[in-house]
């Protein structure tokens, strides 16, 4: 190895733990799947079809998956095995192995913030999920909203009213407010859950909890959407509220005085679809490339990938597509179902829905099942942020399972601290969503596509995919991969920075001091974790130069094999 | 509910399903490469006996 004779601590610094691997290919898949499905399928697909054309949506948001979410999905599937293969497990090293360059890694660094930093608010989502959940056992739920009588816009307000109180929109602090607030504990819960999962490992932890996980999920929702399909016209006296009607809703093409194709024309209908399909998938999170990269070398990620894509697909449009807004509809009617309401997660999510339940005959059971089977969509996603930066501290700096899940358990609590502390308006979550949930996101998908398609060369790419696939790529997709996604992501990118950027900033400067305050710490905060990584990488990359890992750094424009040639040569 | 409304929605959750059908399908019928290799024959070529 090289560099071994001048490294007196090798043998400690190389001690290698046997590799980690996947127990079953169903295993990696629904693992997979389960990072991918998760409150967006159920929440924010059908919200956005609904506002974006209706039926009209399905036509971009299909061909967006075809051309960007199963093309970038494939690219991931296939640099993770290759990382894995050549014993990298995070994606700086994957990078390094892929385009040997000193830059290379800190692209790497990416995929560690991304997942990390959407872990320090998404968690505190799924535990108002699993709190939902309670509250419906519990039978507290229905006390929220039982003034508001049969006044289904006053129940809304309830919801409203509750949800606000219960994540402290009012005013910062929430965790300071006199009491163990309610969220906190369920935060604390469902932290806990999520690493002593993590902690048990790839196999024993992830796969056997996703391999039941995500049945239960599919059993849970099919459970509500026969409910919902069922109904009927729950209001006898108002026959036109039926299913038929509400299945209108969603899927009827709404072209509004325009035609048909000049709706299909309309920029911001291709912009939502593929954004939406490029979040769905998790493509761009960095957790397909690490989760890739426990399989072994001969193991198959052509089928595989577009299994995990498919179960993705069947629980938003099939699952997400029928139920969530349907039955809002169904109880709350056309004039309550407004862009905002169905335009934000939350709002459709936690303040509509509950109303929905307390209307519909045994609501507590199905408001149970439906937000415990969000919590589960959720826990599967949130598993999935925390392995990649596992990985890492464990193959960048020797840890051990219990030093790396510590260190990431202290890192991922000062942030959901941070969020949970920043309540108002939820300005704290806000800001990491804009910021690393999505400009990061779009930006690591893009570098990506690019190192496949252009560094790495569609050639090599084509020979890596076809071991021991199961499927063959159709050679359509090499074009694609190589022009249309980097030109498609690149488009899109660009519109969005266009449209929203902009609009972030006035936003910020239209704030009160206070929130203004709150934003500025938490995009100072993104700039210590991006810099605290690209340390991390920084330290990591030479102490796998320092044990012969990744070869010895290319000197004076040296190839990497004569590089690490002379450095044999030197000790 | 249109026909238009129909036709998308039939359309899209068929081609899902269909997929996922495919998918499952093919994955549960494929064996893991070590599912389905084998140690080479012993082939004896009688080296031993000349």
């Amino acid at each position: 190895m090289a560099g071994t004779l001048n490294a007196p601590t090798e043998p400690v610094l190389a001690r290698r733990r046997p590799r980690e691997n996947w127990g079953s290919r169903l295993g990696v898949i629904l693992a997979v799947a389960g990072s991918a499905v998760g409150l967006g399928n159920f929440l924010r697909f059908p919200g956005l079809a609904a506002t974006n054309g209706g039926g009209i949506f399905m036509i971009p948001y299909f061909i967006s998956l075809l051309v960007l979410g199963i093309p970038i999905c494939w690219v991931e599937w296939t640099i993770g095995r290759y990382g894995g293969a050549r014993g990298f497990n995070s994606a700086p090293g994957i990078f390094s192995a892929l385009w040997p360059s000193r830059v290379s890694k800190y692209f790497g660094a990416l995929a560690l913030i991304i997942p990390v930093g959407i872990y320090m608010y998404y968690v505190y989502i799924e535990a108002w999920c699993l709190a939902y959940a309670w509250d419906y056992v519990s039978g507290t739920m229905t006390r929220y909203g039982a003034d508001a009588g049969t006044d289904v816009t006053a129940a809304v307000a309830a919801y409203r009213t509750h949800f606000t109180e219960f994540v402290g929109m009012g005013e910062n602090g929430l965790l300071v407010y006199g009491s163990l607030q309610k969220g906190v504990v369920f935060l604390l819960i469902v932290f806990v859950i999520n690493f002593v999962l993590i902690y048990r490992g790839l196999t024993k932890g992830i796969e056997a909890f996703c391999k039941y996980a995500m049945p239960l999920l599919a059993v849970f929702a099919l459970i509500v959407l026969v409910r919902v399909l069922t109904l009927g016209a729950p209001d006898s006296s108002r026959p036109e509220i039926n299913v038929n009607n509400a299945l209108g809703f969603m899927w009827n093409p709404k072209t509004g005085d325009e035609g048909f194709l000049a709706a299909l024309a309309n920029p911001e209908l291709w912009l939502s679809a593929s954004g939406q399909i490029f979040f769905s998938l998790s493509v761009g999170f960095g957790i397909v490339l690490n989760y890739a990269s426990y399989l072994k070398a001969d193991d198959d990620v052509v089928l595989s990938g577009l299994t995990a894509t498919s179960t993705n697909e069947f629980c938003e449009v099939c699952l997400g597509g029928l139920i969530t807004v349907p039955v809002a509809f169904l109880f709350l009617g056309e004039a309550n179902l407004t862009k905002d309401v169905l335009g934000s997660t939350f709002s459709l999510g936690f303040m509509s829905l509950p109303a929905v339940f307390a209307r519909m005959p045994a609501g507590s059971f199905f408001g149970a099942v439906w937000f415990f089977m969000l919590f589960i969509a959720a826990i599967t996603s949130s598993l999935s942020m925390l392995q990649p930066a596992i990985a890492f501290f464990e193959e960048g700096f020797g840890m051990g399972r219990r030093l790396s899940v510590t260190c990431l358990g202290l890192l991922t609590a000062i942030g959901s601290l941070l969020v949970v502390y920043f309540s108002k308006n939820l300005l704290a979550t806000d800001t990491l969503d804009f910021w690393i949930g999505t400009v990061c996101i779009f930006m690591l998908a893009t570098v990506e596509v690019i190192l496949v398609g252009w560094v790495f060369g569609v050639g090599r790419a084509r020979e890596e995919v076809k071991r021991g696939a199961a499927l063959e790529v159709p050679r359509v997709f090499w074009f694609i991969i190589k022009y249309v996604s980097p030109t498609y992501l690149l488009v899109i990118f660009g519109f969005w920075c266009y449209k929203n950027i902009p609009a972030k900033i006035d936003e910020v400067r239209a704030m009160s001091p206070e929130d203004r305050g709150t934003v500025l710490l938490m995009l100072a905060f993104i700039g210590v974790l991006l810099i605290f990584f690209g340390m991390l990488v920084n330290l990591a990359d030479k102490r796998w130069h320092l044990i012969g890992k990744l070869p010895l750094e290319p000197a004076r424009g040296l190839p990497l094999a004569a590089a690490d040639e002379e450095g044999r040569t030197r000790s | 509910m249109t026909w238009a409304g129909w036709l998308l929605m039939t359309l899209s959750c068929g081609v899902v399903v269909s997929l996922m059908v495919f998918c499952y399908r093919r994955v549960l019928r494929t064996p893991r490469p070590e599912e389905h290799m084998h140690a080479p024959l012993e082939i004896d070529t009688r080296d031993a006996d000349t």
